[in-house]
């Protein structure tokens, strides 16, 4: 990698300010795909700004309706949560299956969603689930938050403090990996949050995850695995590569989330 | 006794360092004023260099020196060579362009190399590479065969059509009358998958220059230390022997991968006297993707003559191999001596003919790897034989075992050079039929069915040659090398005894295996044995590891030099207890005088030799060292049957292997635990080439799948749990009776994987699929499936 200064901020606010004041200042939180870009040489930031000591910024609190988790709460963490596993089960499980035991006992929920990696797991958790994603400077719906593969609204020095996930009446995600990285080829979060439906789709659109349209109007009049499966997803705007072809992701969506339905109950 | 035999499951003894973190790999050594290099290598697949300027570069901080490709032509510098001369079907010899260690005029291929940067630490040298400037002519590239071999752009400007020969084998005019006279023929076209080897210690070097001495010594990543210090030394840098001390440390795994002399062990000790500091050198990652010799990587047409019967009548094999844009040190040999003379197989198919292009491309050199040609040709013949099951008619568990080789043919000599010595290939089928339960596997897809998955099975028998190789024959062959392995047995005073082989351990428990041997010999408990290797200025020579050749061949030295010890040893016995020679009987560690009570201990008459004061001084000499070479009459030939069952998710096209069952004749077995372990390494890589790995390349030679994000390794949770057995006839040619054992998991499993892949989804009326048989194409192969069947 190349030479970079490294600095350890001691909280949201000082982390934020000294980001903004470096020549090409990034945060560095689990560092799961910033450290790899980095040794690559794929990235030359001026400074790091290291989140790992900020104690505010770890933790899973119970809001009733809701369950907030804080942006440095690492996956390991998300999944064994006895909140997380009680209320959301689905999100308890997607972490889970996040990588490897290595990456889990690493990443962080925030710097996922920060890089929105168009096939990661949990942006389709924040959109499916219709999470709230909260900063320093101010609260970002699921819907305005990505902006297209590997970018967000967030802004320079804006560093995602916390997610608040309303908890759903029932909700799951399933996952077709791809056989290579074990990244979603398609991961596909069903729930039925407030009597609204919804399904997001991470892994196959190229502009990250989206939500499924035609399968969330025939779950919403009919939530059952033959109905999700009935739909024929378009392959327009979808991802084709050496793993999944646009017509094959299309595909796996209505059975992703037609098996989704199933183990949502 | 001691227990630690042969035939005892002793747990390895070099484990200890390896799981506590205490091998001593090449990037763990460093050395007194050490320097670091960094290679910079071609980003295109194909371009002249125009310029290349390191003016920059030079003045970077901590840069010692930056040498090129025009450096090392300047001094002459010879191309890397390859180890076997194949000849064409006019009797001309094969094209051998030239393979300059640094890139000069022109790169070939993503990765080859352009310039070397030693500086004062890695990120240095890196940091000054970025400052070369390079001026490429970006030439087109040719990536597919069909294409190199139209002609237009060539790799070589002297190879025309990237031809490097066109070879045959077998007598062609047979074959036509055998299929003259067919009931039945069957046809196939084959891809085997080009492979990424994918060691878990990636190729490394350090290099070091004594000027007092003028002596060169390269530490080194390889599996066979003398092999690479008679190459460098005598074809690329001139060096004699006794100025090149080869290291090859310990060595974390090389699948083949490591035998090759490669570029940067050339470049950096050439660079070594340049700069007169030693020189450090570890490939990352991206580079091992990039420029470790790839695998595989054949395109076949075959086809296969029957009787009404079903009977083999005939078989006509057409291959087209990928040898990448230069010929590496066995890259001739692979895709035709040690391919195309397995074509009988396990089957008394009387005329074979089979017919070799090799091809040069734009991508990284395709050499050995786990199987080394074997793989190729099984896949061939047990892919082609499953069809001939399914076009024909009969169950191709009766197809195989009408055709199969019977135990009293042997020793049998196939139409296409090989003499098998040894087998019994229809035990092993059946052994393995019955451990699989064959016989009920129909209520298996029945239940499977149920469920929602397509279940298949599949089967593959097959025969190897390895154990290589007899040097006359290999020689014949147009080996460029003799192929023997050399052991010395050094017996220390009190008794304990170090080993010196020049076969290599990467990984195969060589240092628990072949102290077995000596055990066995010497009636010693093995924490008396140490094994050393790898250090050319220890071992007096050797031919290295590779080919499932290490037990076959060097185990027969190891013990030819114990013998030699325990005749010598006896002599001195028979003097000290005053008996005639003949009378000295040894067994359990013990000499013994017949009939009598008198016994002298194994230590005991090493003490002597040492301390010779009551000694037969005037008829063999003080000391207890001995040395063998051993040169096999014949390859050994491991084979077996594998049967693979899968569940096919039609929704998904995912397949899972729900059960593997091999069951191996490996010839005798050293240490069944050691066995087993290889068979399940072997099974794991030959479940990746038959349903995880693929290597891609796109139109212009980059590489797709240049990491883990996209190039399948297996993982455990890919693998079933392997049922493995050994069932062994004895008799391969070579005092201990042993086979091989290395390669046959990775040679037997990938047809079995596919087979089942196919037997599972022949109710939907797919016929094909190519490896790796991934979600997608398993689902591709579906779809088209149910369209064409829907249309029809």
């Amino acid at each position: 990698m190349y030479q970079f200064n490294y600095q350890k901020a001691g909280s949201a606010d000082e982390a934020a300010s000294a980001v903004t004041a470096a020549e090409d200042g990034r945060f560095l939180a689990g560092g799961m795909t910033l450290i790899p870009t980095l040794k690559q040489r794929l990235a030359q930031p001026s400074d790091l700004v290291d989140l790992a000591g900020i104690s505010d910024l770890v933790g899973i609190e119970d809001g009733g309706d809701s369950i907030t988790i804080k942006g440095m709460t690492r996956h390991v963490d998300v999944a064994n949560s006895d909140v997380v596993q009680s209320k959301i089960p689905a999100l308890a499980s997607l972490a889970d299956n996040i990588g490897d035991p290595q990456v889990r006992n690493r990443g962080t929920i925030g710097g996922s969603l920060a890089n929105n990696d168009p096939a990661a797991d949990y942006p389709a958790a924040v959109l499916g689930l219709n999470a709230t994603v909260i900063t320093n400077t101010r609260e970002i719906a699921a819907e305005d938050y990505f902006d297209g593969m590997f970018t967000t609204v967030l802004e320079e020095g804006e560093l995602i403090t916390a997610v608040r996930f309303p908890v759903p009446e029932k909700a799951a995600y399933t996952k077709f990996p791809n056989p290579a990285s074990r990244y979603a080829l398609v991961g596909v979060m069903v729930a039925q949050t407030g009597g609204d439906t919804r399904v997001a789709v991470t892994g196959a659109g190229q502009d990250g995850v989206f939500r499924a349209g035609d399968i969330e109007s025939a779950l919403s009049g009919n939530w059952s695995a033959d109905a999700a499966k009935g739909v024929k997803m378009s392959d327009a705007d979808l991802n084709s590569d050496i793993h999944a072809s646009a017509e094959y992701r299309a595909h796996l969506i209505s059975v992703m989330a037609s098996r989704a339905v199933t183990a949502a109950g | 006794m001691t227990g630690t035999g042969i035939g005892a499951s002793v747990k390895r003894v070099e484990d200890q360092r390896f799981l506590t973190g205490n091998g001593n790999y090449t990037d763990d050594i460093n050395r007194p004023g050490q320097s670091h290099a960094w290679i910079l290598r071609s980003p295109h697949a194909h371009a002249t260099l125009k310029s290349v300027d390191t003016s920059k570069a030079e003045k970077a901080d901590g840069v010692i020196a930056i040498f090129t490709g025009a450096d090392m032509a300047a001094d002459e510098i010879g191309g890397l060579p390859c180890g076997w001369q194949i000849h064409n079907k006019d009797g001309s010899p094969m094209l051998e362009p030239g393979h300059p260690p640094l890139a000069h005029e022109k790169v070939r291929y993503v990765g080859d190399q352009v310039a070397i940067v030693i500086a004062a630490t890695r990120d240095a040298a890196r940091d000054a590479a970025e400052l070369i400037e390079i001026d490429y002519g970006v030439l087109p590239a040719v990536i597919d065969m069909d294409s190199a071999l139209a002609g237009g752009t060539l790799v070589h400007d002297d190879v025309p059509n990237n031809r490097c020969f066109d070879w045959e084998i077998g007598e062609k005019d047979a074959v036509d009358e055998a299929f003259a006279a067919a009931d039945h023929v069957v046809s196939i076209d084959l891809v085997n998958n080009r492979l990424i080897p994918n060691a878990m210690e990636p190729r490394a070097a350090i290099s070091d220059f004594d000027r007092s001495t003028s002596q060169y010594t390269l530490f080194t990543t390889s599996q066979n230390p003398h092999v690479i210090r008679l190459l460098m030394g005598a074809f690329v840098l001139q060096i004699p022997e006794h100025k090149l001390r080869v290291v090859a440390p310990d060595v974390g795994g090389g699948f083949g991968s490591k035998i090759f002399h490669y570029a940067e062990e050339a470049i950096l000790t050439w660079a070594a006297a340049k700069v007169h500091q030693p020189i450090k050198w570890t490939a990352e990652r991206s580079e091992s993707f990039a420029t470790d010799a790839h695998g595989r990587d054949h395109e076949s047409h075959a086809e296969l003559a029957l009787d009404k019967s079903g009977k083999f009548l005939g078989l006509r094999v057409a291959t087209k191999a990928n040898v990448g844009a230069y010929l590496s040190t066995f890259g001739s040999s692979v895709p035709t001596y040690l391919y195309a003379t397995l074509l009988a197989g396990v089957y008394t198919t009387p005329a074979i003919y089979a017919e070799v292009q090799t091809v040069f491309t734009n991508t990284v050199p395709v050499d050995a790897y786990r199987g080394a040609g074997r793989p190729e040709c099984t896949y061939l013949l047990e892919r082609l034989v499953t069809k001939a099951a399914r076009e024909v008619g009969i169950d191709p568990v009766e197809l195989r075992k009408m055709n199969m080789i019977q135990p009293d043919q042997y020793p049998y000599q196939t139409p296409v050079a090989l003499m098998y010595d040894c087998g019994d290939s229809p035990a092993t089928f059946a052994s393995a039929l019955k451990a699989s339960d064959y016989a009920g596997f129909e209520k298996r897809r029945a239940a499977a069915e149920k469920s929602g998955k397509l279940r298949g099975i599949g089967i593959s028998t097959y025969v190897e040659a390895c154990g290589i190789a007899p040097s006359a024959v290999a020689g014949a062959l147009g080996a460029r090398a003799g192929l023997y392995e050399s052991a010395q047995v050094r017996v220390h005073p009190t008794g304990s005894v170090t080993v010196y082989t020049g076969t290599h351990n990467h990984g195969q428990g060589h240092e628990t295996t072949f102290a077995q041997l000596v055990s066995e010999s010497f009636g010693i408990p093995i924490d008396q044995i140490e094994i050393s290797h790898g250090d050319t200025d220890q071992v007096q020579f050797g031919m290295g590891t590779y080919g499932s050749r290490s037990l076959a061949v060097g185990g027969p030295a190891i013990l030819n030099a114990c013998n030699k010890v325990i005749d010598k040893a006896k002599k001195i016995a028979a003097h000290i207890m005053e008996a005639d020679v003949s009378d000295i009987e040894f067994a359990d560690g013990k000499f013994t005088v017949a009939g009598t009570d008198k016994e002298m201990a194994f230590g005991e008459i090493s003490l002597a030799a040492y301390v010779p004061h009551n000694y037969p001084i005037e008829e063999i000499e003080p000391g207890l060292d001995e040395n063998a070479f051993y040169d096999p009459l014949n390859f050994s030939f491991p084979g077996g049957a594998h049967i693979c069952e899968v569940e096919v998710d039609p929704e998904t096209g995912d397949s899972e292997i729900i059960s593997f069952t091999a069951v191996d004749d490996v010839g005798r077995v050293v240490n069944p635990m050691i066995v087993e372990g290889q068979v399940h390494g072997g099974l794991a890589q030959g479940v990746g080439q038959a349903m995880l790995e693929g290597c891609v390349y796109d139109d212009n030679g980059q590489l797709l799948t240049g990491s883990y994000m996209d190039y399948t390794m297996p993982r455990a949770d890919d693998l079933p749990n392997f049922s493995v057995a050994t069932q062994s006839v004895m008799g391969a040619s070579n005092p201990l009776e042993v086979k091989g054992v290395g390669e046959v998991g990775a040679i037997g499993s990938p047809p079995a994987v596919v087979n089942a892949i196919l037997d599972a989804l022949a109710p939907l009326g797919v016929e094909d699929i190519s490896m790796p048989a991934t979600p997608l194409k398993v689902w591709q192969a579906i779809q088209e499936s149910s369209v064409r069947q829907a249309a029809e």
